[in-house]
């Protein structure tokens, strides 16, 4: 591959990541599929797509972050590459806006309607007479039994308060890689990890006690389809973002990225504020109120 | 203009690009390198072109079982379970497996040519998104051999009754998300390529209106693909996992399936349809001979029709019981789309006014969506009243309407951009005359097919049905008769493509025709595999249109 120069276009040659990715991908979909069709040997297929898929992940990456450290990529590329983070990032934000829109669309339609209120009062005579509106609940048919909630203020809050941490020390690791500060950069990076993977702990912890405490459950009912689908889909994108940061602090390590140019680092820091900014809405509106 | 000496460094550079390449091109040897691991924006989009065409075909065969099972009162040639798998399918397939891959097979193919760029802007992602789509599409037509069968709710899923489908229901749904996960990142190379790869002079209003319309619904997919990737998860964990999102007995409600579905199914259709403005709006000031007329009113009623597309989709559930306020918002909300839409129809009858019109094939088609489309458009709008919806909801009137905006509008579109750049994809002309009969023939037939429906819509009919009641047997058949030739003429079109491919002595020259304008005509026909190696000069003579040049 030729090095080109500022003014020129850049073109990647071919690569045989995508196609491993689809198969990974449809191995490993499909099998989930037959797995939930109670077949007894798609478990494995779906470990080996999912295993495809890692391969795929690390081998595309591989190659591109070589590319990227022998200055294949002019700045056009890295402007390319600052628009595909961010409206990536942008679909996810839709992603959750839509989980949250059936949170709210529950709270302020269908359990009121339940209640009785606006349209719904025939339902309420007919069906569930003498169930009353509030949040949260378990549905007129208490589905999944009785449970109690997670109190804001006391696992929660800390997860807040350890995200918001966790997004200071990256901003200050950022800092410390535009100073070209390398020592401390790492161990700001090592920080941050350390609180994403600590907020994953806690946040087993919390299921842990919702399932085994408490009652709670994905079967709770509304309240608890919404809050484990709102904090799951969280959790994983914390898991997921917790090991971006990993990698690239191990590729500070190797002495990857330079004070001006560090995109896959700004990408990854982007990323885990959107998380945090998640999170923030979820605290206020599944655990507050 | 500060773009104004970077033509002049760029212009000898940029006439030399395509010299150049035309000497060697770098193609991939090979087959897997070439189809496999490609990264060029050319073959990508002829894969997503042939992809699309063999989906619109299978999609289009299940029509026919439709409508040869509709040809007469009663049932005979299949099961009513059957019949309803191919009504969903036949749905999936045409919108998520022929319309939408075509239009990113025309993304591919045109954008980088009109904006000046080498390539679009993430190739290899480019080639993922592409090559997730023929996996998907296996997963959701293996479902049609398993025991339950395919999908049969509809190709909205409503819950509960998507509930109820047996072992097929987990494919939909990941092959659902597979096709997302295809389109958002399609949509992110489209946006990241029109943003950031444009040719310096190339600004904003000097972009082809293609290339404008693209933008604009790159942005709707990118936002509304979630969406429905999050209600398909929602149905996944209510059927396995138990959570009660559309269920009331734990408190949620079915409707919610509804209002989450269109948000993402109304600009859903802008998805469709807005590619489809923006190739009309290049084919007809070229057969007109004229500039567009109203080129900047042109790209904002894009604009406005795709912000008013995001607050409309209750207008597709009028009949399913919402608070009056809700009726009436969704009501006038819906039509004011009319305005905008309006514009456009406005503008393009203006560039044809007056103009050294010629009508060769292209325009043959993109006339045709103009009157076709909008006959759509305006039984849109008297499905927009509520009041008078609650009669139209779910019959034939429905299915009349949205097949005339499909229909004749994107896939007539579709067919006049095929056209229209055929011969700069290929290097070689298409036959003409079987151009043309396949286009009088498509007319003729696609009137004789959705006409009728609407007369059965307002009679009651109701859709997805394999019956009827006898009264409805006599525009029954003239649809099906219709329909039957509408599909035969199609193989026309593939006739004509293969004949163009392969065995078209007729070369075709960089212009093509005569009234063409963009920097895509600027290029050898074939188009050379890598156009721009450096940035193309962009001035007058190279801009489609713009209204700064346009006196």
């Amino acid at each position: 591959m030729a090095q080109h120069a500022e003014n020129a276009y850049y073109v990647p040659h071919g690569t045989k990541w995508p196609i491993i990715g689809s198969i990974g991908m449809f191995l490993m979909l499909g099998s989930a599929a037959m797995w939930l069709n109670d077949s007894a040997i798609a478990k494995w297929t779906f470990y080996g797509g999912a295993g495809i898929l890692i391969y795929m992940l690390v081998g595309w990456f591989g190659e591109v972050i070589r590319e990227s450290e022998d200055g294949v990529y002019n700045s056009q590329v890295d402007t390319s590459f600052r628009m595909g983070m961010l409206w990536f990032i942008f679909s996810e934000v839709m992603f959750f806006a839509c989980f949250f829109g059936a949170l709210f669309y529950a709270r302020v339609f269908s359990v009121p309607w339940l209640g009785g209120e606006g349209t719904g009062a025939f339902t309420n005579e007919m069906l569930w007479q003498g169930y009353q509106n509030v949040w949260p609940t378990a549905g007129p048919a208490q589905l999944g039994g009785e449970f109690q909630t997670i109190p804001a203020f006391g696992i929660p809050f800390l997860n807040t308060l350890i995200l918001l941490a966790s997004g200071f020390t990256v901003t200050m690791a950022h800092h410390a890689l535009k100073k070209n500060q390398r020592k401390a950069l790492v161990l700001w990076l090592a920080a941050t990890v350390a609180l994403g993977f600590v907020f994953v702990f806690f946040q087993v912890e919390e299921y842990i006690e919702a399932y085994m405490e408490l009652g709670l459950t994905l079967g709770s009912g509304i309240y608890g389809s919404t809050f484990f689908m709102l904090t799951g889909f969280h959790g994983m994108h914390v898991t997921l973002g917790a090991i971006m940061l990993l990698v690239i602090m191990l590729r500070c390590m190797k002495g990857h990225f330079k004070p001006d140019q560090h995109f896959g680092f700004e990408a990854v820091a982007w990323y885990w504020h959107f998380v945090d900014v998640v999170w923030l809405g979820l605290f206020i509106f599944v655990y507050v109120f | 203009m500060t773009t104004e000496h970077t033509h002049d460094t760029h212009d000898h550079a940029g006439a030399h690009a395509s010299d150049h390449h035309d000497d060697h091109d770098h193609k991939p040897t090979g087959f897997m390198n070439r189809w496999l691991f490609t990264t060029n924006h050319k073959d990508i989009g002829t894969l997503y072109l042939v992809f699309s065409l063999i989906m619109f075909l299978i999609g289009g065969s299940m029509a026919m079982v439709i409508r040869a099972e509709l040809f007469m009162p009663g049932l005979q040639l299949v099961e009513p379970d059957f019949f309803n798998q191919m009504t969903t399918m036949h749905a999936l397939i045409m919108v998520f497996g022929a319309v939408m891959p075509a239009w990113v097979g025309f993304a591919n193919w045109m954008i980088p040519l009109m904006v000046g760029a080498p390539d679009m802007a993430l190739p290899r992602m480019n080639n993922w998104s592409f090559w997730i789509l023929p996996f998907a599409f296996t997963m959701l037509l293996s479902t049609l051999f398993m025991d339950s069968g395919g999908p049969a709710a509809g190709w909205t899923l409503y819950p509960p009754l998507s509930l109820q489908t047996g072992q097929s229901f987990a494919f939909v749904v990941f092959a659902v998300h597979m096709m997302g996960v295809s389109s958002i990142m399609g949509s992110i190379n489209v946006i990241a390529t029109i943003l950031n790869m444009r040719a310096p002079g190339m600004t904003l209003l000097r972009m082809p209106l293609f290339v404008w319309t693209w933008l604009i619904t790159a942005f709707l997919l990118i936002a509304v693909m979630p969406v429905l990737a999050g209600a398909v998860t929602m149905l996944l964990t209510d059927h396995f996992f138990g959570t009660s999102f559309f269920n009331a007995a734990g408190g949620g409600d079915p409707v919610m399936f509804q209002h989450i579905f269109w948000f993402f199914g109304h600009p859903e259709v802008y998805i469709m349809i807005l590619p489809a403005f923006g190739v009309v709006s290049e084919i007809l000031p070229t057969f007109s001979r004229k500039p567009l007329f109203g080129y900047a009113a042109m790209v904002y009623a894009t604009a406005s029709i795709a912000f008013l597309s995001f607050i409309v989709w209750a207008h597709h559930m009028f009949s399913v019981g919402m608070p009056l306020s809700g009726e009436l918002f969704f009501m006038y909300a819906t039509m004011l789309i009319a305005v905008p839409t309006g514009v456009k129809v406005f503008n393009w009858v203006s560039t044809m006014w007056k103009g050294s019109m010629t009508f060769e094939t292209p325009m043959l088609f993109a006339i045709g969506f103009v009157v076709l489309f909008t006959i759509g458009g305006l039984s849109g709008l008297m499905l927009a009243i509520a009041s008078v919806d609650l009669q139209y909801h779910d019959t034939y009137f429905v299915v009349a309407h949205f097949h005339y905006v499909l229909v004749p509008g994107a896939v007539f579109a579709l067919m006049a951009g095929t056209y229209y750049w055929l011969p700069k994809w290929t290097g070689n002309m298409y036959s003409e005359k079987w151009g043309k009969i396949h286009f009088w023939l498509s007319a003729i037939s696609v009137n004789i097919l959705f006409f009728p429906q609407h007369y059965l819509g307002l009679a009651g009919m109701p859709r997805r049905i394999p019956d009827y009641s006898t009264q409805f047997a006599d525009f029954n058949m003239l649809s099906s008769i219709g329909g039957f030739i509408f599909g035969a003429s199609q193989l026309i079109f593939v006739g004509v493509i293969i004949h163009c491919v392969y065995r078209s002595k007729v070369k075709a020259t960089s212009r093509v025709w005569e009234g063409a304008k963009g920097l895509e005509w600027t290029v050898p026909s074939p188009a050379p595999y890598h156009t721009f190696d450096v940035p193309p000069p962009i001035n007058a003579q190279t801009v489609a249109h713009a209204d700064e040049y346009d006196h």
